[in-house]
């Protein structure tokens, strides 16, 4: 190799970091070894600037067996069986290859949960746009990202069960794009991502290496410029047929006791995927470039070791058992060479044949220097004036209905095989989230949340409200919270205030898992979400993802009322209007965000699942975006019924009539049964307020106030809220 | 008796197939990979879901040509029942087994969604225990799913009674005279889009597809 200097290397390092690099080295490292580092020290592998704060979140409790830092958290859900689960985005390739940056998203995260040894049953997804009704080009984006999920996820038989979709301006250029993938295996199938044993043979499965993906975590760790469409190259090719067969492939590996170690090739490629397994391992890696399955001829050195070509896998298998795993690639006809072995020494070795090209300490590549980030409390416009009370709010509501953040997602979750697999029991559009059956006779209950609105109002109180709302949805359908993913996703982290919004949605991340007692057992951060041409971050956004457990079919609960129940609403409604979709309507964003009371949350979240334990609960959904209006009419248009309220019978009677309708209060369900006494009473007894405030009959939906009324067509809320966005994209 | 399920590379229903039969219906099932497929130790075979070779080419075309076709005709020669589900109803098409074409759906996406079916006859392999004008319940998921034939042939058809399943209310994909599945006119192979297996117990949304997997043990009796 010729020999450049590190002037005409393309790295991303800092000067700090160069210096320090050279210092641990006492040398100066190579073409090679600088990209290595380059690779595996920036942001997206190495989470240099955010691991300080990412401690602060609880990763213990009694289910865990492990959490962050693995490549999927694992649970014990009983009976020799485990939950795994994990969240990864794929933003920035996304944003300029839409299609094809959302199917390797769901590719990679795919392969996050099948490293572990467990058969991926679920995906859920978690997007953001712009605004689809006037931005051609969120359009754009919104129907690609759409069909590069369905078209992975449906090819390798993995449903898509439910997720989240919102639409603001601050998304137009920087789109986000987070998936979430569940899975399920045996307690003692489960495969570290580890290279422990020296001897062992490094065999690498699955596509050739090719020149896609160059980059990609460079890329993915700066700022979108108006040239960032030249970056294509650095967006992988998605493979799904060929993932498939690396999926039943590894399976059946795994079943054998002979793989002693598994990883994932995904940001990074070869360099991060070595460099972390013997670095768990505390061993080394030597490797022979010129083994490696190629594309194409003519990649260098620093090439493969950088490229993110996606569907490859990195076993560590014991030498004697090579052949026997080795049949098992040639059964699904899935290529495979053996390029290593681990070795004592610990150093990440890199050969191309006989010669030596890179050599680096295990230890030093794989942990980057920690980046201590100045931080400066961002001032939000707060406190514009309350917007005057309109007049019709029977038309708001249904403009409400028909908002793309409120109405339905069927035109996205139609095109997703939600059914693939026979465990999907609440689908789409049935309840607050997925339910799906687990081979111990249990289930598991899934959603995932994000508010960026009240997360930019207040990052804190935002990011905790999160937490709550995807608790409510988990408790919604009768299942337990009992471990929770977060994904932060932010601007550039250089500008102190975008950092600062990072340290605060942490700690709020953080209070409300420690509140509930939801171990954190992993997660993502990304940064650089901003572009140069509209020199805008985008709204700090928290994604995130509970996981619950339902212990018997009998307390699955759905979010359609059922006809002739009473219907009550649980907890207090205050005038919380910041961030709400109904100012999002008038145009009066700002104000503060719905206060938490954490310990009231929690008691409610217990409450209300114990009185679905007990039997006295029809339907069940909470109260979130669009208020008690929506919450109502949603679960009049699931069941295909009308109900009568009045909502004088809640609690707060200063409140004005649109603050009482649209009001975001958290810490609010609304339930129907026909035990409403018995109901009132379990709720007061547990001191949470609780009323019962009409009847589900008819074929409207009918909101009598103070002052005003509401009534609604259910064919007129059906309609608008099915419709609305197919029409703003078909 | 002996139920074969046979996994191609890619499909994906293979699983639930499976899970159907051995845990649902309660028969004896293997799932064979393609190249290990032997006819004579199955008294029935069922072509699963998914995208085999990754509808590469054309949905079902690649498996058409996999060595396990040879034995499936063997079988079809003798009577035993033969079912294709979704992909598998592709491979059967494109593998000349049933007449037609299945061609991308009308509202050109994939479609996911639960649809009625109206059981046209109920002489064949996967529906004599059903009533003639019986509606059931199935999901369907697919993007290459619209029924296609010449009108003379389709009638053909008609005439002889090889219409086995139609949709009702809505047709989800364009399908040409409402065709849901189709059967041979031996009757013993049947062609389908929707998924019975994803439809053979309650807690999923209906049990109404186990009663093929029902009628086929009963066709062997």
């Amino acid at each position: 190799m010729a020999q450049l200097t590190l002037a005409e290397v393309e790295v991303t390092l800092t000067k700090e970091e160069i210096e320090y690099a050279r210092k641990r080295l006492r040398r100066e490292p190579n073409v090679l070894e600088w990209a290595m580092v380059d690779a595996e020290w920036s942001e997206h592998c190495s989470y240099k600037s955010s691991k300080p704060y990412l401690k602060l979140l609880p990763t213990k409790g009694k289910r865990i067996i492990l959490g962050p830092g693995y490549d999927s958290g694992v649970v014990d859900i009983g009976g020799g069986y485990v939950v795994t689960a994990h969240i990864e985005s794929h933003n920035h390739p996304s944003a300029i290859d839409p299609y094809g940056g959302a199917a390797t998203g769901i590719g990679g995260v795919v392969r996050d949960i099948l490293c572990m040894g467990t058969r991926p049953i679920a995906f859920l997804d978690s997007l953001r746009f712009g605004l689809i009704d006037k931005s051609p080009h969120s359009r754009w984006l919104f129907k690609h990202v759409v069909r590069g999920i369905a078209d992975y996820g449906n090819c390798i038989g993995v449903p898509t069960v439910a997720g989240e979709v919102e639409f603001d301006e601050s998304f137009e250029k920087n789109c986000l794009v987070d998936v979430v993938a569940l899975g399920v295996g045996r307690r003692d199938d489960i495969v570290l991502a580890k290279a422990s044993e020296p001897g062992d043979s490094v065999i690498l499965v699955g596509g050739s290496t090719g020149r896609d993906g160059i980059h990609g975590v460079t890329f993915a760790s700066r700022v979108l410029t108006d040239r960032s469409e030249d970056d294509r190259s650095a967006v992988q090719i998605p493979d799904p047929f060929t993932k498939k067969l690396i999926i039943e492939a590894t399976l059946e590996a795994t079943s054998t006791d002979h793989v002693h170690g598994l990883k994932d090739l995904g940001g990074g490629g070869l360099t991060c995927g070595l460099s972390e397994m013997a670095d768990k391992g505390k061993t080394g890696i030597e490797m022979d470039i010129s083994k490696v399955h190629l594309r194409e001829k003519g990649l260098t050195p620093t090439e493969v070791m950088i490229s993110e070509s996606q569907e490859r896998m990195v076993f560590i298998v014991g030498k004697i058992h090579e052949r026997e795993i080795c049949d098992i690639f040639e059964k699904y006809e899935v290529p495979y060479r053996k390029i290593g072995e681990v070795i004592k020494e610990k150093y990440v070795i890199v050969k191309e044949g006989e010669r030596e090209l890179a050599r680096l300490p295990t230890e030093f590549l794989a942990n980057a220097p920690i980046i201590w980030r100045k931080t400066k409390k961002s001032r939000r416009q707060m406190g514009r004036r309350k917007p005057k009370l309109p007049d019709d709010l029977t038309s708001i509501l249904m403009r409400l209905l028909s908002s793309p953040n409120i109405a339905s997602k069927e035109w996205v979750f139609r095109q997703y095989d939600h059914e693939v697999g026979v465990r999907t029991v609440v689908k789409p559009g049935q309840g607050d989230a997925a339910v799906l059956r687990l081979p111990n006779g249990k289930f598991v209950a899934v959603k995932a949340d994000g508010n960026s609105s009240r997360c930019y109002v207040d990052p804190y109180i935002g990011s905790a409200s999160c937490v709550a709302e995807a608790c409510r949805n988990v408790v919604a359908v009768g299942a337990e919270p009992i471990a929770t993913l977060d994904h932060c996703q932010f601007g550039d982290p250089n500008n102190p205030e975008v950092f600062w919004t990072f340290v605060e949605t942490i700690k709020g991340i953080a209070d409300a898992c420690k509140r509930f007692s939801l171990p954190c057992i992993g997660g993502k951060v990304s940064f650089y979400n901003e572009d140069t041409e509209t020199r805008t971050a985008i709204k700090p956004t928290a994604v995130i993802v509970v996981v619950g457990l339902v212990d018997e079919a009998k307390h699955i609960t759905r979010s359609n009322f059922v006809e002739d129940d009473s219907v009550i609403v649980v907890g207090k409604t205050k005038s919380d209007l910041g961030g709400s979709e109904y100012y999002r309507l008038l145009d009066a964003f700002n104000g503060t965000p719905p206060s938490i009371d954490l310990g009231l949350e929690k008691r409610t979240l217990d409450a209300v699942l114990n009185s679905i334990r007990q039997g006295f609960v029809n339907s069940c959904h909470d109260v979130s975006k669009g208020g008690l209006a929506v919450a109502l009419a949603e679960m009049c248009i699931d069941a295909n019924v009308g109900a009568a309220v009045n909502l004088k019978r809640v609690q707060n009677m200063k409140l004005r009539d649109d603050e009482l309708l649209f009001s975001e209060s958290n810490s609010r369900f609304i339930l129907s049964t026909k035990r409403e006494k018995e109901t009132l009473r379990f709720f007061s007894k547990r001191r949470i307020p609780a009323a019962c405030v009409g009847d589900v009959k008819g074929d409207r939906l009918e909101i009598a106030m103070r002052k005003s009324k509401v009534s609604c067509r259910l064919e007129d809320m059906k309609e608008a809220y099915y419709k609305a966005i197919e029409r703003c994209v078909e | 008796m002996k139920v074969a399920v046979i996994q191609f590379p890619g499909s994906n229903c293979d699983l639930d197939t499976l899970h159907a039969l051995r845990d649902v219906v309660r028969v004896e099932t293997d799932l064979i990979w393609h190249k290990n497929f032997k006819d004579s130790s199955y008294d029935a075979a069922i072509l699963p879901g998914g995208f085999s070779y990754g509808d590469h080419l054309r949905a079902g075309i690649i498996a058409a040509y996999s060595p396990a076709i040879a034995s499936i005709k063997n079988m079809a020669k003798q009577n035993k029942p033969i079912l294709g589900i979704c992909n598998g109803f592709q491979i059967l098409v494109e593998s000349s087994l049933l007449p037609g074409a299945l061609l991308r759906n009308s509202c050109l996406k994939f479609v996911c969604k639960w649809t009625r079916l109206r059981v046209e006859t109920e002489r064949s392999a996967f529906t004599k225990l059903y009533r003639k004008g019986e509606n059931v319940r199935m999901p369907i998921a697919h993007n290459e799913g619209r029924y296609f034939i010449d009108e003379d042939t389709l009638s053909n058809l008609c005439r002889n009674d090889q219409i086995v399943f139609r949709f009702v209310g809505e047709n989800p994909n364009g399908a040409i005279d409402d065709v849901a599945g189709i059967c041979n006119e031996e009757r013993n192979i049947v062609g389908l889009m929707p998924h019975p297996e994803r439809a053979s117990e309650k807690i999923l949304g209906s049990d109404d597809g186990r009663k093929m997997f029902e009628s086929m043990l009963n066709w062997l009796s």
